[in-house]
């Protein structure tokens, strides 16, 4: 499973890093608490989040994950998303929220 | 995995309180610098999750801090020596989910009460002193096997 078979299913729209697309996702992990995310989240995770501020960026470069979907129709702010060019994080939106996002992407990742 | 030097590696940073958007400034430099020494990519991410959620701290709670590493061939050292209220019930500070954040910083998901805990979890000796009025240090040392 990569970031690719996601983007339909998903209604994703990608932000930053489409070069990453073939990234392999090992799983995810939905929480709006960043320490929360550094404490739990496993490398190559997606991260389902609410949350759209700068910070975001260095917790899924730290943790290694393989990048953020932020749910419901939240965009990032273009300092956001000119960190997480530069420290290559992939960043995605949809517009779905939280609850569905998860509940499509536990189905694809259980096929 | 001994690394490519013997000799100690020190940095230091000056941190200011209140700015989030200078978060990981520290973390990121000591994470490049343990990259390009070799060290395991397990103890590079667990150092940089210490230090960034000291960092993280110093913005919520502290007019400044002081940041110092010392990476030995065998361990890492990191040590925060800010200039804070000081805390006045350690034991409680350390008890996951204790937190005296104001709003406006649990609404951007920190100030859950993690930090420390999460700062002693991913660090192999955890030290915190703590002088209300004055401020507040923590050391961390990780072992590199």
């Amino acid at each position: 499973m990569n970031l690719q078979d996601l983007i339909k299913d998903l209604s994703l729209e990608i932000v930053t890093c489409e070069e990453s697309m073939n990234n392999e996702v090992t799983g995810a992990y939905v929480s709006d608490l960043l320490s929360d995310v550094m404490a739990n989240s496993n490398v190559g995770n997606i991260w389902i989040t609410l949350q759209t501020h700068l910070n975001i960026i260095a917790v899924a470069d730290m943790k290694g994950l393989a990048g953020i979907i932020i749910v419901g129709n939240r965009k990032p702010a273009e300092d956001v998303i000119e960190k997480a060019r530069a420290e290559k994080v992939t960043v995605m939106t949809t517009p779905l929220p939280a609850f569905e996002a998860a509940g499509k992407l536990y189905q694809l990742l259980d096929r | 995995m001994p690394l490519n030097s013997d000799k100690t590696i020190e940095g230091s940073f000056q941190l200011v309180g209140g700015n989030f958007a200078t978060a990981g400034e520290a973390s990121g430099e000591l994470k490049r610098t343990l990259t390009d020494l070799g060290v395991a990519e397990e103890i590079i991410r667990r150092a940089a999750i210490a230090t960034f959620e000291a960092e993280i701290n110093v913005i919520i709670y502290a007019a400044a801090a002081r940041l110092l590493y010392f990476i030995g061939p065998s361990s890492i050292r990191i040590r925060i020596e800010d200039m804070g209220p000081g805390i006045e019930n350690i034991e409680q500070a350390m008890q996951e989910g204790y937190s005296t954040a104001p709003e406006w910083v649990r609404e951007m998901g920190w100030g859950a009460g993690m930090g420390l805990p999460n700062m002693k979890k991913n660090s192999d000796e955890f030290n915190i002193e703590s002088v209300v009025g004055e401020g507040t240090t923590v050391e961390m040392v990780l072992n590199i096997p």
